[in-house]
C-alpha cells in the first residue's frame, strides 16, 4: 500500500464531515453518555456491596458499561452512510478505500474518548472510588482499551451495516471478538485501583498493545473486501 | 458440470464408509478394549471423544480461515461454500466438546463448569462461530453474504490465540485447581487416543464433503428455480 | 473518428454471483464524447454493468479498459474522472447543501471546493437554500443537489443509473440541460433507462441488455419508435 497525498486528504475530509454530523445530531455521544450512566445505576442496585467489595467489582462495572454503551453508539457509525447510499459515493472516490475505515476509527475513537472523559469522573464519584495510582497510567489504559474496542468495532459495524437486522447483529459479533480487550481492560484497571505494582499487570497492557496493533493491521487489509457491492 | 458430480459422489461415499468403520472401531477401543483410568475410572473414557471433538472443531475453523482467505483472493464460490460448511460442522463439534467437558468435570472436579482457560476459550470460540453463522443467515440471499462472512471468518480465527492467551493469564492469578495435562497415559490409552483422533478426522472429512455436495446441489436447484420463474 | 483509445472498452466482461451469471461475455466500446443509452428488463444486469464501469465491483472474467488503461491497480486516477448519478441522492440529510458539496469537493481534491460548490449551487438554482440542511429540502431540490454533486469535479465520464426515475418536471428539465451541456463539452455519457423517449433523447448509441448478454448495440442514433420495435423483437 502506497501512501498517496489523496489518502490523508480523504481521511481528513471524512473525519471533519463525521464530526460535523455528530455535532449536528449528537447521536453517538448522547447514546454513550446516557446508556453508560443507566448501566451504572443498574449496577448500583444489582451489586449492593460494601465499599471494600466495590473496589473489586468497580473495574468490571466501568468497562462493561463503556463497552455496552459503545456498542450502541457503533450501531450509528455507518447509519448516515447507508441513508442515501453515501457509502457508495465514498467508494467511488479517488482514494484507497481503507481511508474510509481509518476516518471512521478516528472519529469513533474521539467521540468515545470524549464521553469517557465525562463518564469516568462520574463513575468514580457515584461509587466513591479514589485513584491512588498515576492518572497517566489510567489514561494509557483507557486509550489502549478504547482503541482496541473501536478498531474491531468499527470494522464489524461496517460489516453489520450491510446485513439485515444490523442493530441486533452488531453486539453478537463484536462481543466474542473483544473478550481479550474486556479481560485486559478490567485486569489492568483493577491492578491500578488496587495499588498493585505495575510489573504485576504490565502483561495486560502488553496484550492491549498487541491486540490494538493486530486489529489495526487486519482491518486495513480486509476493509476493501467488506465494501464491494 | 455434470461430469464433476461423479467423482465427488464417489469420494463422499468412500469417506462415509471409512468414517463408519473407523468410528465403530474407535467405539470398540474406547468402551471395550482400553482399560479404565486408575484414578478417574470409567468416566475418563469420554475424554477420547471430548479431545477428538475439540481437535475437529479447531481443524474445522482452520479450514474456515484458509477457505475465507482463498475466497477473498480468488472470488471463487467453491471456497465460500467450503468455509460455510466447515463452520457449521465446527460449531457442531464445539457443541459436543462443550457438552462432554462438563459431563467429565462433574465427577472429577465436582462441578459442572469451571472457567478454566481451555473451557472458556472453547465457549468463546463457540460464540464467535455462532456469530459467523448469524452473519450468514442475516445477509442471506444478498451478494455480500459471502464476503461479509469471509471477513469475519478471518477476524474470528485471528482472535482465537489472543483469547486463549488472555484466558490463561486471567486464571493464572487464581490458583489452578487441577492440572489436567499431567495425566499419565498408558500406551494402550495413547493408542486409543490417536485412533479416535484419526477416526474423528475422517468423520470430519466425510461430513464436510457430504455437506459441500448438498449445498452445491441446493444452490443449483435454487438457480434452476430462479430461471424457471423468469 | 480517429481517437487514440476508446474511453470505455469492455472485453468479454462477465460477473457471476455464486451459481448465477449476472453478466456474460459483454463487449463494447464507447469513444470520447459519445452518449450511450442502455435498456433492458429488470434483472438484466444493467446496474451490474454500470457498477463494473464505475469500478465499484470487479469482473469475474474479461477485461475493462478505461481511456486505454486496464482497470486493475491504481484506479484512483481513473476514479477521479468519473461522475455517478444514481436514483439514490448520495447526500447527507443532516448537512447543508453547501456542506455536502464542499465535502465531496474535498474528497475529490478540488483546489477551491467552496467556490466550486457555490458555482454549482447557483447553476442548479439552490443558492438561496445553500445553508439549509438537506433534511428540509423537497424531493425535487434533493434531486437537483444530487445532479450538482455528480458534476462537481467535472468528470470526463458521466454514469447515470436510472436518472429520470422519480424526477419532477423541473429536475428533468435541469438534468436534460446538464446532459446537453456535458455533451457539448465532450463528456462521455453512459446512462441506464426504462423510458425510451427520455433515454434516447441525447443518445447517439443505444444498447439492449437481456439476461446478462448484450443483444443489441447500435452504431448511431436511433429513434424511439424504431428502437421500440427492436426491443419488442428481442425482449418481447
Amino acid at each position: 500500500m502506497t501512501l498517496k497525498p489523496s489518502f490523508p486528504r480523504a481521511v481528513w475530509a471524512m473525519l471533519v464531515k463525521d464530526l460535523r454530523l455528530e455535532f449536528h445530531t449528537k447521536e453517538m455521544f448522547s447514546a454513550l453518555l446516557i446508556f453508560a450512566l443507566l448501566v451504572a445505576v443498574a449496577f448500583s442496585f444489582a451489586f449492593d456491596v460494601a465499599p471494600e467489595g466495590l473496589r473489586e467489582v468497580f473495574p468490571g462495572m466501568i468497562w462493561v458499561a463503556f463497552f455496552f454503551a459503545g456498542m450502541l453508539a457503533l450501531n450509528r457509525s455507518f447509519a448516515s452512510e447507508k441513508q442515501n447510499g453515501c457509502l457508495q459515493a465514498l467508494m467511488l472516490g479517488p482514494f484507497d478505500r481503507s481511508a474510509i475505515y481509518f476516518a471512521k476509527v478516528i472519529g469513533n475513537l474521539l467521540v468515545m474518548l470524549a464521553s469517557e472523559v465525562v463518564l469516568t469522573p462520574l463513575f468514580f464519584i457515584f461509587f466513591d472510588m479514589r485513584l491512588d495510582g498515576s492518572i497517566w497510567l489510567l489514561a494509557a489504559i483507557w486509550l489502549l482499551a478504547t482503541f482496541g474496542f473501536i478498531a474491531v468495532g468499527t470494522l464489524l459495524s461496517a460489516l453489520a451495516a450491510q446485513a439485515r437486522a444490523s442493530e441486533i447483529l452488531l453486539p453478537i459479533i463484536v462481543f466474542p471478538v473483544i473478550t481479550p480487550v474486556v479481560m485486559a481492560a478490567v485486569k489492568s484497571t483493577a491492578g491500578l485501583l488496587l495499588g498493585a505494582r505495575l510489573v504485576d499487570y504490565a502483561i495486560w497492557l502488553k496484550l492491549l498493545v498487541a491486540y490494538d496493533l493486530i486489529f489495526l493491521a487486519v482491518p486495513f487489509i480486509l476493509f476493501e473486501y467488506l465494501l464491494e457491492v | 458440470m455434470p461430469q464433476a458430480k461423479g467423482p465427488a459422489r464417489d469420494m463422499t461415499q468412500t469417506l462415509g464408509l471409512l468414517a463408519a468403520v473407523a468410528v465403530f472401531v474407535a467405539l470398540g477401543l474406547v468402551f471395550l478394549w482400553v482399560p479404565a483410568e486408575r484414578v478417574m475410572g470409567d468416566v475418563q473414557r469420554i475424554f477420547y471423544f471430548h479431545v477428538a471433538s475439540a481437535w475437529n472443531a479447531f481443524l474445522a475453523f482452520l479450514v474456515v480461515f484458509v477457505a475465507s482467505i482463498a475466497f477473498l483472493r480468488s472470488g471463487s464460490h467453491r471456497w465460500d461454500t467450503l468455509a460455510y460448511c466447515s463452520a457449521e460442522i465446527g460449531v457442531v463439534f464445539t457443541t459436543i466438546t462443550l457438552i462432554t467437558g462438563p459431563i467429565w468435570a462433574r465427577p472429577i472436579w465436582n462441578t459442572w463448569w469451571s472457567w478454566d482457560p481451555r473451557l472458556t476459550t472453547t465457549l468463546i470460540l463457540w460464540f464467535i462461530y455462532l456469530a459467523y453463522l448469524v452473519i450468514r443467515s442475516s445477509a442471506e440471499g444478498s451478494q455480500q453474504q459471502s464476503r461479509l462472512a469471509a471477513v469475519f471468518g478471518i477476524i474470528g480465527f485471528v482472535d482465537v490465540p489472543i483469547v486463549f492467551m488472555s484466558t490463561r493469564w486471567w486464571r493464572s492469578i487464581h490458583p489452578t485447581l487441577i492440572q489436567t495435562d499431567k495425566m499419565n497415559m498408558e500406551p494402550s490409552m495413547v493408542f486409543t487416543m490417536v485412533f479416535s483422533f484419526v477416526s474423528f478426522t475422517i468423520l470430519y472429512a466425510f461430513l464436510l464433503s457430504y455437506r459441500v455436495r448438498l449445498e452445491t446441489l441446493a444452490e443449483r436447484a435454487a438457480a434452476l428455480k430462479r430461471d424457471l420463474r423468469r | 473518428m480517429s481517437q487514440a483509445a476508446p474511453l470505455i472498452e469492455a472485453r468479454h466482461l462477465a460477473k457471476r454471483y455464486g451459481e448465477r451469471d449476472v453478466l456474460d461475455d459483454v463487449s463494447f466500446t464507447l469513444h470520447q464524447g459519445q452518449c450511450l443509452a442502455l435498456f433492458g428488463p429488470n434483472g438484466a444486469g444493467k446496474s451490474t454493468l454500470l457498477k463494473l464501469v464505475a469500478m465499484l465491483i470487479r469482473p469475474s472474467n474479461g477485461e475493462l479498459y478505461l481511456d486505454g488503461r486496464r482497470v486493475g491497480e491504481d484506479q484512483d486516477a481513473l476514479r477521479r474522472r468519473i461522475g455517478v448519478l444514481s436514483h439514490q441522492s448520495f447526500v447527507y440529510d443532516a448537512l447543508s447543501a453547501r456542506e455536502n458539496l464542499v465535502f465531496y469537493g474535498q474528497l475529490y481534491g478540488l483546489a477551491q471546493p467552496a467556490e466550486r460548490a457555490d458555482q454549482l449551487l447557483s447553476q442548479v438554482g439552490l443558492d438561496l437554500f445553500a445553508g439549509d440542511p438537506v433534511r428540509t429540502f423537497s424531493r425535487g431540490m434533493i434531486q437537483r443537489l444530487a445532479i450538482a454533486r455528480a458534476l462537481l469535479h467535472d468528470p470526463d465520464l458521466l454514469l447515470l443509473d436510472e436518472p429520470y426515475t422519480g424526477l419532477d418536471q423541473k429536475a428533468v428539465a435541469m438534468l436534460d440541460d446538464e446532459v446537453d451541456r456535458a455533451k457539448a463539452a465532450g463528456t462521455t455519457i453512459f446512462l441506464i433507462s426504462h423510458d425510451f423517449a427520455e433515454g434516447l433523447r441525447a443518445a447517439d448509441r443505444a444498447a439492449i441488455l437481456y439476461r446478462g448478454r448484450l443483444r443489441y448495440f447500435s452504431d448511431g442514433p436511433v429513434s424511439p419508435e424504431d428502437f421500440a420495435q427492436t426491443y419488442q423483437g428481442l425482449v418481447g
